[in-house]
C-alpha cells in the first residue's frame, strides 16, 4: 500500500513541479549573491548567507533556511491536503476502500508516503544547492572572494570539518522532516474532514500563519512553546558549536506530540466516517 | 449472498434507508429498482462498508459487514455512482494501482488479470492515453474492468450502463449474463426499468428508503386476466363477448377472459376473424408505478 501511495505521488506532475520550485528559489538567490561582488553583512538576509560566499559547501544549509519558512510548508500543505480529500473528490476513495485497502492501512500509507516525499524533496534541495554552491562560490579550500582561504564556519564562529558538517546537515534534515510531518499531520486531519483538497491545504496554511503571527505577539507568550512553528528554526542549532540540543529536544518532542495527536484524530475521524463521496 | 435485516440509515433527521430486509441468493441477477433519491446508493454503500448503518444487520457472502469487511470485499466487484480513476494516468496504470491497493492477489498475475479484465469489457486494444481523454462510455467500461479484476463471486453495480450507447448497453448486458452463467451473482441497482427488465430474474423495489416490493420478475409480471384482441369485425365480436368486454376502441378490444385459447376458439366458431390475440401481462413499469411515489428529486406541490 505504501508502494501504491508512493507511485501515485511520483506519477503526479504537480509533485515534481513543487520539488522544482523548491530548488529554484535557492538557485535564484545564489545567482544574485554570486553576481553581486559583496557579501550580505552577517545577521542580515537569510541565515548563513554571509558565510556561503566564502564557502559553497555551506550553501545547502542556507538553502534550507530559505525554503523552510514558507515554500516547504506550502508544498507539504498541498500534498497533505490532497491526501484524503483529493481521493474523495475524485471518487477514487470509494474504490480504494471497496478494494479493500483498509482505512487504517490507507491512512498510514499516506502519512508514510508523505514522509518520503518531504525527505526526498529536502534531499533534492540539499543536493542541488550543494552543486550550485560549489559551482558558484567554490569550496573553502580555494581562495574565497576576500582572497583568504577559509574553513566552513559555524554560527558560533568556529571551524568545521567536512565530515562534521555532513553529520550536522543530516541531523538538520531529519529535524526539518519531523517538523514538516507535525504540520503534515494537522493538514491531513483537515483533509479527512474537508470535501475539497484545496480547502484542507488552505486550512493547513491558516494554521501555519496563525502560529507565525502568535509567535511575534508578546501577549501570546504562554502558548508560544506549544505552537507548531515554535521550534521550526531550531535546526539552526545543529550548526552551532557545540550543538545546542536544548531547543532541538523540545522541538522533537513537540512535533512528535503533534503527529500523535493529529494523526490519531485523522484516524479516528476517517475510520468511523461515512464515505459518501 | 446478501442478507440485510432491518437495515436503517439516518442522516440527521432524514431516513435514507428504512428497515430494509433484503435477500439476494447465489446465482441471482437481482435488480434493485427505485426512483432517484430513494436510498439505493446508500444501501449499496452500506453493503460495501463505505457507509455505516444506523441499525440493522448486513451479511455479504455469509459474513457480517462491516465487521468482516476485509474477508468479504476481495470477492466483491463494485461500481458505485459512476466510475472513478486518476485522470492523468492511463487506464492500465489505474487498474494496476487499484489492484496493488488490495491485499495482494499476486503481483505476477497482475498484468494478465488486467488484460483479461480489459478484454472482457471491450477495452483490450486501448492505447496509453490518459483517462481524462476517455469518453464517458470508455470510463464506464474501465470502471467495470476494475470491478472484474479479481473474478468476484458477487458484482454490486450501481447504474452500470450510464453513459453507454445502445450498442454498449447490449454488450454490457451480454457480459453480465455471461458472468452470471459462470456463477457470478449480480446485484444491479438502477432506476432504468428497461435495464432491469431485460437482465434480472428477481427485483426489489425501493421507495423513500423502504423496500416496497420484492419478488421474481416473472411472478410480478403475472397475467392480468385480460386478453387483448384485435379483429376486423369488432361489432360481431362485441356481440359474441357480451359481458366479458371491458373496453372497445375501433378494432382493439379488451376482454376479461381467463383462457386466451378458449376465447379464440369461441370467436372463430362464431365466425369472428381474429388478427391478433394475446394475454395481457402487467409491465414492470405498471408494477413500479403502483408501488412507488414521486422520486425525491421532485419538489412540486403534492397533488
Amino acid at each position: 500500500m505504501i508502494g501504491v501511495e508512493l507511485r501515485k505521488l511520483a506519477l503526479r506532475p504537480r509533485v515534481w513541479v513543487s520539488v522544482l520550485l523548491l530548488c529554484l528559489l535557492p538557485a535564484i538567490v545564489a545567482v544574485f549573491l554570486a553576481t553581486a561582488d559583496f557579501a550580505p553583512p552577517p545577521g542580515q538576509g537569510g541565515a548563513f548567507l554571509s558565510a556561503v560566499v566564502n564557502d559553497g559547501s555551506l550553501y545547502p544549509a542556507a538553502a534550507l533556511a530559505l525554503v523552510l519558512p514558507l515554500f516547504l510548508p506550502i508544498a507539504v500543505a498541498v500534498v497533505a491536503g490532497d491526501s484524503v480529500a483529493g481521493e474523495a473528490s475524485g471518487g477514487t476513495l470509494r474504490y480504494l476502500l471497496a478494494r479493500p485497502a483498509g482505512r487504517t492501512r490507507l491512512l498510514t500509507a499516506k502519512l508514510v508516503a508523505l514522509a518520503v516525499y518531504v525527505t526526498a524533496a529536502i534531499a533534492i534541495v540539499v543536493l542541488t544547492s550543494l552543486v550550485i554552491g560549489i559551482l558558484l562560490f567554490g569550496t573553502g579550500a580555494e581562495a574565497g572572494p576576500g582572497g583568504q582561504t577559509a574553513q566552513v564556519v559555524t554560527l558560533s564562529g568556529t571551524s568545521l570539518s567536512s565530515s562534521s558538517l555532513a553529520l550536522r546537515l543530516l541531523g538538520a534534515v531529519a529535524y526539518i522532516v519531523l517538523s514538516m510531518l507535525g504540520f503534515a499531520a494537522i493538514t491531513m486531519f483537515l483533509s479527512t474532514l474537508a470535501d475539497s483538497a484545496l480547502g484542507a491545504a488552505l486550512g493547513g496554511l491558516a494554521v501555519l500563519i496563525t502560529s507565525s503571527v502568535l509567535e511575534t505577539l508578546d501577549a501570546a507568550a504562554p502558548v508560544k512553546p506549544y505552537l507548531p512553528t515554535h521550534y521550526w528554526l531550531s535546526w539552526l542549532d545543529f550548526f552551532r558549536d557545540p550543538v545546542l540540543w536544548h531547543n532541538i529536544d523540545r522541538g522533537v518532542l513537540l512535533q512528535a506530540g503533534y503527529i500523535v495527536v493529529f494523526f490519531g484524530a485523522a484516524w479516528a475521524n476517517f475510520a468511523t466516517k461515512d464515505v459518501t463521496s | 449472498m446478501i442478507v440485510t435485516r432491518g437495515l436503517t440509515k439516518r442522516y440527521g433527521r432524514t431516513v435514507a434507508v428504512d428497515a430494509v430486509d433484503l435477500e439476494v441468493r447465489e446465482g441471482d441477477r437481482y435488480g434493485f429498482l427505485g426512483p432517484n433519491g430513494s436510498g439505493k446508493t446508500t444501501l449499496v454503500r452500506m453493503l460495501l462498508g463505505l457507509v455505516y448503518a444506523t441499525s440493522g444487520e448486513i451479511e455479504v457472502l455469509g459474513q457480517p459487514v462491516p465487521k468482516r469487511l476485509a474477508d468479504v470485499l476481495p470477492d466483491v466487484g463494485a461500481l458505485v455512482e459512476g466510475p472513478a480513476a486518476y485522470p492523468h494516468l492511463s487506464g492500465r496504470r489505474n487498474l494496476a494501482l487499484l489492484d496493488a491497493a488490495g491485499r495482494h492477489r499476486g503481483r505476477r498475475t497482475r498484468r494478465r488479470r488486467i488484460e483479461e479484465a480489459l478484454e472482457r469489457v471491450g477495452l483490450a486494444g486501448v492505447d496509453r492515453r490518459p483517462v481524462k481523454a476517455y469518453s464517458l462510455g470508455m470510463r464506464q467500461r474501465l470502471g467495470l474492468a476494475g470491478a472484474l479484476l479479481d473474478r468476484p463471486r458477487l458484482l454490486v453495480l450501481d447504474e452500470p450502463t450510464n453513459g453507454l450507447d445502445p450498442q454498449g448497453i447490449k454488450e454490457i448486458r451480454e457480459l453480465l449474463l455471461e458472468l452470471n452463467r459462470d456463477g457470478t451473482t449480480v446485484f444491479l441497482s438502477s432506476h432504468l426499468l428497461a435495464e432491469i427488465e431485460q437482465l434480472c430474474t428477481r427485483v426489489g423495489i425501493v421507495d423513500h428508503g423502504r423496500l416496497v416490493l420484492d419478488g421474481e420478475v416473472a411472478a410480478l409480471r403475472a397475467a392480468t386476466g385480460r386478453v387483448l384482441l384485435r379483429t376486423p369485425d369488432p361489432a360481431v365480436a362485441a356481440a359474441v363477448l357480451d359481458g366479458h368486454l371491458e373496453h372497445r376502441d375501433g378494432e382493439h378490444l379488451v376482454v376479461r377472459y381467463a383462457d386466451a385459447a378458449e376465447l379464440n376458439t369461441r370467436l372463430v366458431s362464431a365466425g369472428v376473424r381474429v388478427s391478433d390475440l394475446r394475454e395481457e401481462h402487467r409491465t414492470l413499469e405498471q408494477v413500479v408505478l403502483e408501488v412507488t411515489s414521486h422520486g425525491s428529486d421532485r419538489f412540486g406541490g403534492t397533488r
